[in-house]
């Protein structure tokens, strides 16, 4: 009898911390995004909340960037995949330059953030070295520009986060049966057909992996760059769900109405989250529980 | 045959290794940046901003660790990451050996649901539980805060303790339970002596993840004395007047652990963070 419900004893206080952090919370972030606070009292009021943010301009706005900084997506799963197999075709130097691209994963974004709004600061460093090599033209405000804010910002984020999938790529590419490139080099090969038919799909559970969570990432995990870099201006014009929900229940006190964005978001990620889940049941890259 | 190895090869081989040393450059010259402007002096900054530093202003910590109360945020930052790394870690093995070597009705599924807690976005939470800490009394609280860091690190730490445990033969295990030790005996001197590496890793990943944290620090940890230091870092853009030199000087301070760490135990870093996703 005891044997039966050892196991509970074990895992209990997982059970209750994770039923205080992430439950309870969910479900009271449910039932908050449906009242409203009225003489003192919570009123249910439907679906009035989410009405109310369905037609605001500036979360319309912030929806539309999050969407927007889904190119970086893309663009990290290339730049990684080169730099991956560059590396695991063993140029010389190649674990110094693994320790090195993998760094800015490792560093606070404040931290990051802070250096780079000072690089990009109107009289910052790439405006000066643009201007000392002949090229003032293009030195321009990078953050303080509506149009611009926000592919700088993309460009921090692609900077940061590209190193994990370099490192995931490579660590890939190391298990990959070593005949199966000399195979593919006997039969005359090029080096494009070796990669498009080999090596990209020797990684490809790799690929999906580290694409869905760096959807996941622009969609719900870039509070700290716009936070620190931009603010969300100038203009709204880099404005994040993230930021969104933040100062809407913190600086301008309508928990409820942020609470409706938290549902979405909620609802949006989890379908990633479901896909993710599949992902790592259905594959060999990730060992499940029997 | 001779081709491979003649001037595509080489051409080839070059393209690789410039690609590749202009992205290492890439990577590392905000560091660089941060490193030298940390010692200029502010006139020297203004007039010579990505050079190496001439006047070797060494005043610039002085200023930076004395303004902005750094000490305290330091200490801040490092306790709620002891507390919440220590928590999580305790539990998630307590968990993954449950997941790993017992058997219990409903084991999967509950082994999903927490996996796919690992990429709920925090914001998520941060208002509902903003609202019952309020009433717990535990906002501006060390406790408080270290509960929440405690379950946003559980999902993943489970998750790759259980891996690891799942790799310790049973045999081992079967041996010791025939010399009559019991469950908490195998986990407290089997299974925890032989996940060394494991848990270094956890603590190595966790106690970054806490260290760099903004949201959750900014939000529960409000009163002015309470403050993390990234949250320290994150508040000196929008001031009107800024000390350039001096604010990369506190900076590179509130880096410098982590590099050190990184340059002592890359593979830990790097097994931790890809998680186990690659077999």
């Amino acid at each position: 009898m005891f044997r039966k419900i050892e196991p509970y004893f074990f895992l209990a206080p997982a059970l209750i911390v994770l039923l205080v952090v992430f439950a309870y919370p969910v479900v009271r972030l449910a039932i908050l995004s449906f009242q409203r606070p009225s003489a003192g009292k919570m009123l249910f009021v439907g679906t009035a909340n989410y009405r109310a943010i369905l037609t605001d301009s500036v979360f319309l706005q912030a929806a539309k960037n999050n969407v927007a900084l889904l190119i970086c997506v893309p663009i990290m799963v290339v730049i990684a995949l080169l730099l991956a197999i560059f590396l695991f075709e063993r140029i010389r130097g190649w674990q110094f330059y693994r320790t090195t691209l993998f760094l800015p994963y490792l560093l606070p974004i404040a931290v990051v953030g802070l250096i780079f709004s000072y690089i990009f600061q109107l009289s910052g460093v790439l405006n000066e070295f643009l201007t000392s090599i002949g090229l003032g033209k293009l030195a321009l405000d990078w953050l303080g520009s509506t149009h611009l804010a926000l592919p700088t910002l993309m460009f921090v984020i692609v900077w940061k986060e590209v190193g994990f999938g370099i490192v995931l790529f490579l660590a890939r590419l190391m298990s990959v049966e070593e005949d199966l490139f000399d195979a593919a080099k006997i039969d005359g090969a090029n080096w494009w057909q070796l990669q498009w038919n080999v090596t990209v799909p020797q990684l490809a559970a790799v690929i999906e992996f580290f694409t869905i969570v760096s959807v996941i990432t622009m969609l719900s995990w870039v509070f700290g760059y716009v936070y620190v870099m931009t603010g969300g201006g100038p203009g709204n014009s880099t404005m994040v769900t993230e930021l969104f929900i933040y100062l809407t229940a913190f600086r301008y006190n309508q928990m409820n109405i942020a609470s409706a964005v938290a549902v979405l978001l909620l609802l949006i990620t989890g379908v990633l989250i479901f896909l993710e889940l599949r992902l790592r049941e259905n594959s060999t890259i990730v060992e499940a529980v029997e | 045959m001779r081709s491979r190895y003649g001037f595509k090869y080489w051409l080839g081989m070059s393209v690789r290794q410039i690609l590749v040393v202009f992205a290492t450059l890439l990577s590392l010259f905000p560091v660089y940046f941060m490193a030298v402007s940390a010692f200029k002096t502010k006139s020297e900054y203004i007039a010579n901003k990505w050079g190496l530093p001439v006047s070797f202003y060494v005043k610039n910590f002085e200023t930076a660790l004395a303004g902005e109360k750094f000490f305290l945020r330091f200490a801040n930052s490092a306790i709620l990451t002891v507390g919440g790394v220590v928590a999580s870690l305790v539990i998630a093995c307590l968990a993954a050996y449950a997941f790993a070597r017992m058997e219990f009705f409903g084991k999967r599924t509950l082994f999903n649901v927490i996996l796919s807690l690992m990429v709920v976005p925090p914001v998520v939470m941060i208002i509902p539980l903003f609202v019952s800490m309020v009433r717990w009394h535990l906002v501006n609280t060390y406790p408080g805060t270290i509960l929440i860091y405690t379950g946003l690190l559980l999902p993943f730490s489970i998750y790759l303790m259980t891996n690891f445990f799942r790799a310790i033969p049973r045999e081992i295990i079967e041996a010791a339970r025939i010399d009559g030790c019991s469950n908490l005996g195998i986990f407290w001197r089997i299974m925890m002596p032989l996940s060394a590496p494991a848990v270094v890793t956890l603590i190595v990943v966790n106690a970054l993840w806490v260290w760099n944290e903004l949201l959750i620090a900014l939000v529960f940890m409000q009163k002015d004395e309470l403050k993390t230091l990234m949250v320290g870092i994150s508040a000196l853009r929008s001031r009107n007047y800024v000390d350039i030199p001096a604010t990369m000087a506190g900076l590179l301070v509130a880096t410098i652990p982590i590099v050190v760490v990184y340059i002592f135990g890359q593979r830990f870093f790097i097994r931790g963070l890809t998680g186990g996703a690659v077999k």
